[in-house]
């Protein structure tokens, strides 16, 4: 499964990707020669500290934001602006407050001109698949935090999306939630086949979830590693092959972190 | 006077209470609440008795004689005069001109609001021209008003136009400009763009802001009417209160004063009632 995946085409290409910011004190590069491919059906884990653009990389791909120099292409074709194609998870939900649980996830089927029997049909294939369906007439401030995080995957999961993007989607979570969103999310990847790039600052979640993880360093950001996690699923945190890697993992995200420290005088002088 | 114009607040402060009542259950509390809210207008009409007796006015009349009064004008059957059984033709007249411009400028505000909030080149086009007129006061434009529109309905219309145009504008632009950006990333994401944007989330997202507008218009829209009906039309709520002031028919003023009170909190608790209606998905929209 691993192997097919690893050799599978890939869906999308970074290129040497710059990206800039103005500030009132100047320019402030976030990100500095990305490059990354991923391969269709892979899992990806941008692992990184706060500041690291770890966010942003994965706002560039969204096509919410653009890249200084560079491109991001998806299956060949640069991206430039959001499409369906890559769907979104935010950590803040960003779900329409005025739309029921249905009516969220079926905005992507109705504005891409769908029938209303099709997008009726998909919606209530992906409320099933995240166990909402007796939710599906409520608003989402009568939703706890992880039902609203499954609307939002079940809202870009709706849209046929070939790429989930997902920006710390549980970082607002418990820490029970959590993992049971985990858990899920997996569940999701496996049965959709889907490519997924998540976003996280831990450690344990990366190796928990991805095939790949890409360690990013700051000022500005960087692609540090990237490592493999050749763990057979579903992944046990307390064994000894994952506590390895969680071990190697967080040595390259602090081995930089102490770098950038020494590093900083020096760029200063 | 003084006296006078606190009298038309008090019958709405005694629904308000009595509506928000409606939450915690049980006939007593509601009952309870309507008692507590009862105290202030009643004690008001008390004072307001008592000082008219004492000082023996003959400017001011008693509530009795607003009540008789009310009732003439409702119904006839006691003076039998101009101003008897006269009620329904004068209020619809000002419910015409009132829901007339109000309607007017919600149609011409609300689209305009969407667009300068979301469009900066609009906005840019258009801002600018708008700070400056709207510290204006709107009665300020009655002589203008008069001689475009002459001496009549039309006048009073274009007032309340413009009265409740400018919350109705500014409320909507407001309420645009604050929307999450999330949501139209997310809108984008999902492949809504365009004009569509519009439809499916700069409206909805404003809503709650658009209906603080509405409120905030309606009511300067009976503010307005009275104004814009103290010019030279022969009927109406506004003209009646004018008519009055020119034959010192005191009674008659507060008269046309209540009816405006209770016609504008009926109105609000309408709009306010479609706005619960509208605004069910955000509790903390709800009044």
């Amino acid at each position: 499964m691993l192997d097919t995946r690893a050799t599978a085409s890939p869906i999308l290409r970074i290129n040497d990707l710059h990206k800039s910011f103005v500030a009132s004190n100047g320019t402030v590069e976030a990100l500095r020669g990305i490059n990354l491919t991923i391969s269709k059906g892979e899992f990806v884990c941008l692992l990184g500290a706060s500041g690291c653009g770890k966010s942003t990389l994965l706002r560039i791909v969204a096509g919410f934001e653009h890249a200084t120099r560079g491109s991001v292409a998806v299956y060949g074709f640069d991206v430039d602006k959001p499409g369906p194609d890559r769907g979104m998870v935010f950590q803040d939900y960003a779900l329409f407050p005025w739309l029921t649980v249905r009516e969220n996830i079926s905005f992507g089927p109705r504005h891409q001109g769908r029938s209303k029997k099709d997008a009726a049909e998909v919606t209530e294939r992906f409320l099933s698949m995240v166990g909402l369906t007796a939710f599906a007439e409520r608003y989402p401030h009568q939703l706890s935090g992880g039902m609203k995080q499954r609307v939002a995957i079940a809202r870009v999961l709706a849209n046929d999306t070939d790429i989930l993007l997902m920006d710390e989607p549980f970082g607002a979570l418990d820490a029970l939630t959590r993992s049971k969103l985990q858990e899920e999310l997996i569940d999701i990847w496996r049965t959709t086949k889907l490519t997924v790039i998540f976003v996280t600052h831990s450690v344990e979640e990366a190796v928990l979830l991805a095939d790949r993880v890409v360690v990013m360093s700051a000022g500005p950001g960087r692609v540090d590693s990237e490592i493999k996690i050749d763990l057979e699923r579903p992944r046990d945190v307390s064994s000894p092959e994952f506590n390895a890697l969680r071990r190697d993992v967080t040595r390259r995200l602090t081995s930089h972190i102490v770098q950038g420290r020494s590093d900083k005088p020096a760029a200063d002088s | 006077m003084s006296i006078q114009t606190t009298m038309a607040e008090p019958p709405a402060k005694t629904s308000a209470d009595a509506t928000t009542a409606q939450k915690p259950s049980g006939e007593l509390k509601r009952l309870r609440q309507l008692a507590l809210a009862a105290i202030v207008p009643v004690t008001m009409l008390v004072v307001w008795d008592v000082m008219v007796r004492w000082t023996g006015t003959r400017l001011v009349p008693s509530p009795s004689g607003v009540a008789v009064m009310m009732w003439d004008f409702a119904f006839g059957g006691i003076y039998d005069d101009a101003y008897s059984k006269s009620l329904p033709i004068h209020f619809w007249k000002s419910v015409q001109r009132v829901y007339g411009g109000f309607l007017l400028a919600a149609a011409a505000g609300i689209p305009l609001g969407l667009m300068i909030g979301r469009i900066p080149l609009l906005r840019a086009l258009l801002d600018p021209t708008l700070s400056l007129l709207r510290p204006i006061p709107v009665t300020a434009w009655l002589p203008l008003s008069m001689i475009f529109f002459g001496l009549g309905p039309k006048s009073a219309i274009f007032l309340v136009f413009l009265g409740a145009f400018y919350p109705i504008l500014l409320n909507t632009i407001f309420g645009v400009r604050s929307v999450d950006p999330r949501l139209f990333e997310a809108a984008e994401m999902l492949g809504c763009n365009g004009s569509r944007l519009f439809r499916s989330v700069v409206f909805p997202a404003a809503l709650p802001s658009i209906f603080n507008g509405l409120r905030l218009g309606a009511g300067f829209a009976w503010i307005l009417i009275v104004v814009g009906e103290m010019t030279g039309v022969p009927e109406g709520l506004g003209a009646v209160i004018m008519d009055g002031r020119t034959l010192s028919r005191t009674d008659l003023v507060i008269t046309g004063m209540i009816i405006i009170g209770i016609t504008g909190f009926v109105s609000d608790r309408i709009l306010l009632w479609i706005n619960n209606y509208f605004l069910r998905w955000s509790p903390q929209h709800h009044a």
